[in-house]
């Protein structure tokens, strides 16, 4: 076991990385349950995301190609729990649960001709000056673009749901949807346009997966990240600047057990891969005791009787 | 224009008929699908839903259809209990693992002394290793108020990476020269969960998911823990008005709902797979989610439902080596099949009625 072989510099580096995915999922999610929706189908929407934005990069050779068409993917996948929670009025729990499991296969399919290829490299941004500082510039000037995509959907978030007007109407509509429509806003059309934004987002956090943390494509390989997501909401509170600080300590968990994988500390491999779940788990239930920030109409259906 | 009228009560023949309307559905999309990767649909469609059954290796396959069949309804049981009661059990596959490992566990402590008691003993075992499982997340949700269908899930993959340990480590076989697994069970007679009437596939897994069918069917239409289950789920309000008591109701679905599944993976691991290996779950513990929707969370239906999730298992098997088809197309299959069946489900609740629509 040798403990001084782990960086501090690149471990805070590759913990930005290892958290971006569920900084994606996460935020989206957060959008749609704010709209009085609970998705169940992150998992699903994020693998499809991951598979349709791998294979977009090996044929196209762009991996930012890539990411729109895992974004498309992921919000092509959600219009069927739009469809089936919106106009037909299924549980959505049970919704979010068949999206999950139909993407997980559908994954699976589409991706089997693309085992074992490499994708096309993602460029780091390179900032003269910036990004050759020491400790500072590989932690925050080092990176590849998407993940300061990911920062900047979350500040997006934030101030749209705290300065705006469409914010304004988007928590109403979760919090009670009844009184929303009374006031004439189109619940039904605002919970849509909120499950398709979760679901880009879920995309694009697969695709990140595939296309820059991995980078490669194999069966099944979000591995729970998609419900870990749906966790950090619940942890945030459903703030937007919480789920980063959420993302980075989950990121962080998932890169200090790999670290000691490799360090071979003495705990068996297979108890270190536990550990991200199990904190998900410990965590759920230190912050599951307050539930008043939950927006009142999650999960609930809305059907206007006239 | 379209519009939707709630039914004042849902329509008992729609709610009988939306799973049949369901798996037609999902035949022709499938087809299409089957189509889309080049395969000839109708023949696709045949392999998998007729050649198991009376095809020409059918003495082969229809054993198997009871040995597929018998841990989904087991676990679609336990699950539909809980489903019923708006209380989210999905870490089924989980409990199955840790029922297996449990079950094994005991089975292999005794190796290699053989006596009539060890099976029992496993029994217990592998139902406790699946209620204990389950335990966790109701415990969590009782005390705390921790979301079930998280912590559930989660642990799905906690029992995963335990699965992994068990095999490479405890549990290993001592004699397997290194490779990872555990002895087979299958070549223990005391611990061996043998077919009851040989070349039937009947075997204590298969008695065990119907008496679990007749359990579940008197429970939930002559017991007040069933009739408490149905009410929560229906009128949560008039739940607690009647004194219904949620912890207790909490513990027993989540409870129940693990002590099958551990069986179910006790059944299987002493039985048809005879081993604990990396490998062992093949997720069971997801499709019985879709068996029991399928099944309208009836004991009845799931019985039916188990039957046919076991019908794609072996068709799909069928129709890998017989046209090619990809395993994960039978997977897109089975999730397409509660898709439709959610969508068909509208017409349960809603009228349709078609007629001008006018501002009031």
């Amino acid at each position: 076991m040798d403990l001084s072989a782990i960086n501090p510099v690149l471990l805070i580096a590759s913990l930005m990385v290892a958290a971006t995915p569920l900084l994606f999922a996460a935020i989206g999610e957060l959008v749609v349950e704010k709209s009085g929706v609970l998705n169940l189908g992150v998992e699903g929407m994020m693998i499809v995301g991951a598979v349709a934005g791998f294979a977009t990069a090996v044929e196209s050779g762009s991996p930012l190609l890539g990411f729109v068409a895992a974004a498309g993917a992921g919000a092509a996948l959600s219009v069927l729990f739009a469809i089936l929670t919106q106009y037909a009025q299924a549980n959505q729990v049970a919704s979010g649960l068949s999206l999950t499991l139909f993407g997980l296969g559908l994954s699976a399919l589409m991706g089997q001709s693309y085992v074992g290829i490499k994708p096309p490299q993602m460029e780091k941004i390179n900032i003269p000056g910036l990004s050759d500082l020491p400790v500072i510039g590989p932690i925050l000037f080092g990176h590849d673009l998407m993940l300061y995509v990911a920062i900047a959907v979350i500040a997006a978030v934030w101030a749209v749901l705290k300065f705006s007007r469409i914010g304004l109407v988007l928590r109403a509509v979760g919090e009670n949807h009844d009184a929303a429509h009374a006031l004439g806003y189109k619940v039904v059309r605002i919970r849509i346009l909120a499950i398709l934004f979760g679901g880009a987002c879920a995309g694009l956090g697969g695709a990140y997966i595939s296309l820059i943390r991995v980078p490669q494509w194999t069966e099944g390989m979000t591995a729970g990240i998609g419900w870990i997501a749906l966790a950090l909401v619940v942890f945030a509170s459903w703030k937007p600047w919480r789920v980063l600080l959420g993302a980075y300590l989950f990121g962080g968990v998932t890169v200090v057990q790999l670290n000691l994988q490799a360090a071979g500390v003495a705990i068996p491999v297979e108890y270190l891969a536990m550990s991200p779940y199990l904190i998900t788990i410990l965590v759920l239930v230190i912050l599951s005791a307050d539930k008043s920030s939950a927006p009142a109409a999650l999960g609930r259906n809305f059907h206007a009787a006239r | 224009m379209i519009r939707l009228e709630k039914r004042p009560q849902p329509s008992k023949a729609w709610s009988l008929a939306t799973p049949l309307v369901a798996v037609l559905a999902t035949m022709i999309a499938g087809g299409l699908l089957f189509a889309a990767l080049g395969k000839d649909p109708v023949e696709a469609i045949r392999t998998i839903f007729w050649e198991p059954l009376f095809g020409e290796f059918s003495f082969y396959y229809r054993p198997q259809l009871l040995v597929k069949g018998a841990p989904l309804v087991l676990i679609a049981i336990g699950l539909s209990l809980g489903f019923k009661a708006g209380i989210w059990n999905i870490g089924a596959e989980g409990q199955y693992i840790m029922g297996a490992l449990f079950g094994a566990g005991v089975g292999l402590a005794f190796y290699p002394f053989e006596a009539w008691y060890i099976f029992p003993l496993m029994v217990i075992a592998g139902g406790f290793g699946g209620w204990i499982w389950a335990m966790i997340p109701a415990f969590l949700k009782v005390r705390f108020g921790t979301n079930e269908i998280l912590v559930s899930l989660m642990l799905v993959y906690v029992a995963e990476q335990f699965l992994a340990s068990m095999s490479l480590g405890l549990l290993k076989n001592p004699e397997g020269h290194g490779f990872p697994g555990s002895r087979n069970l299958q070549q223990y007679d005391s611990a061996h969960n043998a077919e009851l009437i040989a070349g039937t596939g009947m075997h204590w897994g298969v008695v065990a998911a119907l008496i679990a069918v007749i359990f579940a069917y008197v429970l939930l239409n002559r017991h007040m823990t069933g009739y408490h289950i149905r009410l929560t789920g229906e009128a949560p309000r008039a739940a607690r008005f009647a004194g219904v008591n949620p912890t207790r109701l909490i513990l027993f679905c989540l409870g129940t709902s693990g002590m099958l599944a551990g069986l179910a993976g006790m059944f299987e691991v002493t039985g048809p797979s005879g081993q604990v290996s990396i490998d062992f779950n093949v997720g069971y513990g997801f499709t019985a989610i879709i068996v029991a929707f399928l099944g309208r969370l009836h004991p009845v239906g799931i019985l039916l439902a188990g039957g046919l999730m076991a019908l794609t298992y072996i068709g799909g098997d069928i129709a890998q080596s017989n046209l090619q088809l990809p395993s994960a197309a039978i997977q897109v299959f089975q999730g397409m099949l509660l898709f439709f069946l959610l969508a068909f489900d509208l017409l349960t609740n809603f009228r349709i009625s078609l007629g001008k629509t006018e501002v009031a």
